[in-house]
């Protein structure tokens, strides 16, 4: 099992995901450079946090074009394990794969503070091994992370169980006063149909360690390691 | 000034227009041997502004302490160097921004925020963490402050806020702490003093000079334009007028995507080996980074501009040289191997050019397509500049008597109204509301971010340790007591990383002050060096670097003195920083005094002295308007103590938290760590003092508000009595979720947690009134 974390020129979160998983959950991963479109055969990728290219023009918008991001493509099609996080998701996003559209925090600010979501799906390689409705203290980061799109693909994302996170109050409360950023119907974080591509705004891997006030994010992390174990057992 | 490619005939009035004065340009002329032409004016015109060369403050600033056991790099270099064990240095620096804040409040604070992290990733450490210490007009309207002026305080605040979360936050480096003030005398010059601190491997620290005759001479990172030509010489070393709109131009702008590339890339370049110096470009940009290198090295440097990367066409040399156009480094690779260094910063795509090389001779020659613009020995002109010592006046002593004093409220009346309003006084309000924008947490290494503990603290991966760091500065004090003030801005500062846990070690320093052309200004300055020396001296704090930020005034009005005092602390178990709120009821409150020490205690003021001093609190400023008197006495001896007794404290895991007493007092103090809290409050009894407000609102120092879990007390007042620390158990931890205090048998605040949580957490965004 080998983790890949993607390196943008404005990446800035690449080294805590390395930590996470590296260090805190002791499991091989490697940095991948932006113009590799060698993936290094990884089981699964991570897009980090982080202002790629910038993000001028569009959050997300310069980096979907980079070379990586065509194997990264291939190897989502093939169902390889992806997570965007943040920038991460956001490029996901912008890359079509995965539906909706980024904007501008409804407060029009930067926020940085810890949040509670709710773990709305357990059926996922990214929160199998979270209680179903569990909620999560994760740290935000972003100002962009106002998660939108139309009537239709929400439909289509709850029907299809691929909305993942919702923001909520700490009770576990899903309305206006639990939504930091004004995203459509609280949604922290989603899948693709076949959820083997996910991403959310929330930080998890700066959740992974109790001195850092929350572990809560871990969960992610360990979801991926069970599915990908589960995956290998299943083709032994 | 010079655009067109004419020659200009200097005379010593184009000099003036230039900020040289006729000596100093008869110097110009000794050291040349001929009159300058227009491109070397504009050299030495930077290089000697008072920006660059510290020719006002220099006579005083050698009387600071700069050395000590720990200290590997005093001033002179980009950022001060200490050790932190495990064979890795700390490199941190603070520096101000002031003037370009004011003119254009986004891209001033950006640049500041972006200067300050080029001087700490040029030593070759990874900026780990930037604090901000921020001034402001005020922002509510008041007698003194119309609608329209704070309306106006409040766009600047938006701005500057604005402009650090922008650039930190992109950059990725965890903005994790500092603080702000608000006094009118800041309405026209806001200050903004940035402080970034990085870590490296000691053998890996970068120095900035040029050796090894015939090594290239490297450019990376943006291309040079037109903006910020006389950025720092112009806005920084010249007060203000009405026409200061107008200087908007010489106004710097940040790129933190490009910074975030070329730090990256120069820390990858450096781990080839073949990189022997390195210099950022800020202040005097080209100007700067050669000559420095090259009086440093004690060596010459020769360039060709046509080299340069250039934005725009058809800049002069005059331009080129001059330019502050950002995010730009000089540096200097070993011959033959500059296709390494080249390549590391073509992968990150950056522009990395070679621009010359290190001569012999100790010259610096700037040639413009093989023709020489510019020939000027290195180091007189690095180094040898004007040394003023500027006459000095202490103004007339303020006549004052005690009507002018704030006058106590009397014995048993309800100081509820009054405490819930302070809470909401801007300079004490919870600063969350500019927190959030700040990303504190990039990185995964902020143990304690904004407001969790009294200083910011970090931990140092891969290793037991963590770093704590708080600016401190009262301007209010420094404005009627310079000496005194600058002993407290050091000692809060060290008390505030103590009660973190850390020891503190090092310190840095931002001094911004008015015109060093007016005696008292100068005195104010001689006063506050004097300060700030005798208390880092004291308390084993030497200073590794910093700035002077003079000619702080607009309209001939200056800023209260305001010296900033950044310290770095180190704990030596990163699990056992202590931080502000109360963790469980029934635990004990204890305020830890150290001038009720045995060995110090002088005699305790007289009520009218008592009435004097607490004239200068955020109390008397806030409720009645007074800012008078003198600032609390300050012990050293006893900040000493209370430090080392914190520092033992945490180090034995006695405490439950500590939160120091300072801005609104022991009052403020424990309401601030019921808010960390959730569900708790604190049911007090104060020592009998001369009047309740002094007892709950001064601001006397040496003081932390600590909580204990009952069976640890025995332990607390063993280690306290180590110091000759008083050790008053004041109160408890209630889950009533009230705050309750009584004082010579009257209840004197009473309220709920809630209601005071509220006006002190949202305070700043009803006072904002902006989206």
């Amino acid at each position: 099992m080998k983790f890949g974390v993607v390196v943008f020129p404005g990446s800035n979160c690449d080294h805590d995901a390395f930590h996470a998983i590296g260090h805190v959950l002791q499991k091989p991963v490697e940095f991948i450079w932006h113009q590799s479109e060698d993936l290094h055969n990884c089981d699964a990728i991570i897009l980090p946090g982080g202002f790629s290219y910038g993000d001028y023009l569009r959050t997300g918008a310069i980096a979907r074009f980079s070379p990586v991001m065509k194997s990264v493509e291939k190897f989502a099609n093939s169902g390889g394990l992806v997570l965007g996080i943040c920038n991460g998701l956001q490029i996901l996003l912008e890359a079509g794969l995965l539906p909706g559209a980024m904007m501008r925090n409804s407060g029009l600010r930067f926020i940085c503070k810890h949040v509670h979501i709710r773990v709305e799906e357990t059926d996922s390689p990214f929160t199998c091994a979270a209680q179903p409705g569990q909620i999560l203290t994760i740290p935000i980061a972003h100002s962009d992370g106002n998660y939108t799109c139309d009537e239709a693909t929400l439909k289509d994302l709850e029907k299809h169980h691929q909305i993942l996170f919702r923001y909520t109050r700490p009770g576990g409360k899903d309305d206006a006063a639990g939504n930091p950023n004004g995203s459509t119907a609280n949604i922290a974080g989603i899948c693709n149909r076949a959820k083997n591509v996910a991403g959310l705004m929330p930080h998890p891997e700066r959740a992974v360690e109790q001195v850092l006030d929350s572990n809560d994010g871990l969960v992610v992390f360990r979801s991926m390691i069970e599915a990908l174990v589960g995956a290998a057992k299943a083709t032994a | 000034m010079a655009t067109a490619q004419i020659e200009i005939k200097v005379t010593p009035e184009i000099a003036a227009e230039h900020g040289v004065t006729r000596d100093e340009y008869a110097r110009i002329q000794k050291i040349l041997g001929r009159d300058p032409n227009i491109t070397e004016l504009g050299i030495f015109s930077v290089m000697w502004s008072e920006h660059c060369s510290y020719k006002s403050s220099k006579v005083h600033l050698k009387r600071l302490p700069t050395r000590g056991k720990l200290v590997v790099q005093g001033p002179g270099e980009n950022a001060g160097v200490v050790d932190i064990g495990d064979g890795l240095v700390a490199a941190f620096k603070i520096e101000s921004h002031n003037h370009p804040s004011y003119v254009e409040p986004f891209q001033g604070a950006t640049t500041g925020v972006g200067g300050i992290l080029r001087d700490i990733f040029t030593m070759g450490a990874r900026p780990i963490a930037v604090l901000d210490s921020l001034r402001f007009g005020e922002i509510v309207p008041s007698k003194t402050t119309s609608e329209e002026e704070a309306a106006k305080n409040r766009r600047i605040l938006d701005g500057v806020v604005r402009g650090v979360g922008s650039y930190g936050n992109c950059f990725g480096v965890p903005t994790v702490g500092g603080e702000v003030a608000f006094e009118s005398c800041y309405a026209q010059n806001p200050l903004v003093n940035a402080l970034a601190l990085g870590i490296a491997r000691k053998e890996e620290i970068f120095l900035a000079k040029a050796k090894g005759i015939g090594n290239p001479v490297i450019y990376v990172g943006a291309k040079t334009g037109r903006d910020g030509i006389h950025g720092a010489s112009l806005l920084a070393s010249a007060e203000f007028t009405e026409e200061s709109q107008q200087k908007r131009p010489n106004v710097q702008v940040g790129d933190p995507f490009m910074e975030k590339l070329l730090l990256e890339a120069c820390l990858e370049a450096m781990k080839t080996g073949a990189v022997v110096a390195i210099q950022d470009m800020g202040a005097a940009g080209l100007t700067c980074s050669t000559c420095e290198m090259a009086s440093r090295g004690g060596t010459g440097i020769e360039i060709d501009l046509a080299k340069v990367p250039q934005r725009e066409t058809g800049m002069t040399p005059y331009e080129i040289m001059l330019s502050e156009s950002q995010e730009r480094m000089l540096l200097v690779a070993e011959k033959g191997r500059e296709q390494e260094v080249l390549a590391v910063f073509n992968k990150w795509g950056l522009d990395a050019t070679v621009v010359g090389d290190v001569t012999d001779g100790g010259l610096l020659v700037v040639k413009d397509h093989g023709k020489v613009a510019a020939r000027i020995p290195a180091h007189p002109l690095a180094e040898e500049g004007p040394v003023y010592n500027r006459p000095i006046a202490e103004p007339a002593p303020r006549t004052e008597t005690e009507q002018d004093w704030f006058a106590f409220a009397a014995d048993g009346t309800d100081l509820t109204t009054n405490f819930t309003r302070l809470l909401a006084a801007p300079t004490i309000a919870s600063k969350r509301w500019i927190t959030e924008q700040y990303d504190s947490m990039v990185r995964t290494n902020t143990l304690a971010g904004p407001g969790a503990s009294d200083a910011a603290v970090v931990r140092i991966k891969e290793t037991k340790r963590a770093l704590a760091l708080a600016t401190d500065g009262n301007g209010r004090w420094c404005q009627l007591n310079p000496k005194v003030g600058a002993m407290h801005a050091v000692a809060e500062a060290a008390r505030n990383v103590a009660t973190s846990g850390a020891r503190p070690i090092a310190a840095t320093n931002c001094l911004n002050f008015g015109s060093p052309e007016k005696p008292d200004v100068m005195w104010q300055f001689s006063q506050a060096i004097d300060g700030v020396g005798e208390a880092c001296v004291a308390l084993g704090t030497p200073i590794t670097g910093g700035n002077v930020s003079f000619y702080n005034e607009t309209l001939r009005r200056s800023i209260y003195p305001t010296p900033v005092i950044g310290i770095l602390g180190i704990l030596e178990d990163a699990s056992k920083v202590l931080k502000v709120a109360f963790r469980k009821e029934g635990d004990v409150i204890v305020l830890l005094d150290g001038s009720n020490s045995s060995k110090a205690g002088p005699q305790a003021p007289p009520r009218a002295g008592k009435r004097r001093e607490f004239s200068s609190s955020q109390y008397s400023k806030s409720m009645g308007g007074i800012v008078a008197g003198q600032p609390p006495a300050i012990e050293l001896g006893a900040e000493k103590w209370i430090i080392d007794c914190m520092v033992l404290l945490a180090a034995e895991a006695t405490l439950q938290s500590a939160h120091d007493v300072s801005d609104g007092g022991v009052a403020v103090t424990l309401a601030e760590s019921c808010f960390g809290a959730t569900g708790l409050g604190a049911s007090v009894t104060l020592p009998e003092d001369v009047a309740a407000e002094y007892a709950l609102f001064g601001e006397r120092g040496a003081r932390v508000v600590v909580s204990v879990a009952p069976e640890k007390l025995g332990a607390l007042r063993n280690t306290a009595r180590q110091y000759g620390v008083g050790a008053h158990e004041i109160g408890k931890v209630t889950g009533d979720n009230t705050m309750r205090i009584e004082y010579k048998g009257h209840v004197v605040v009473l309220a709920p947690v809630p209601t005071l949580g509220d006006e002190w957490a949202h305070s700043l965004e009803r006072n904002l009134k902006i989206q």
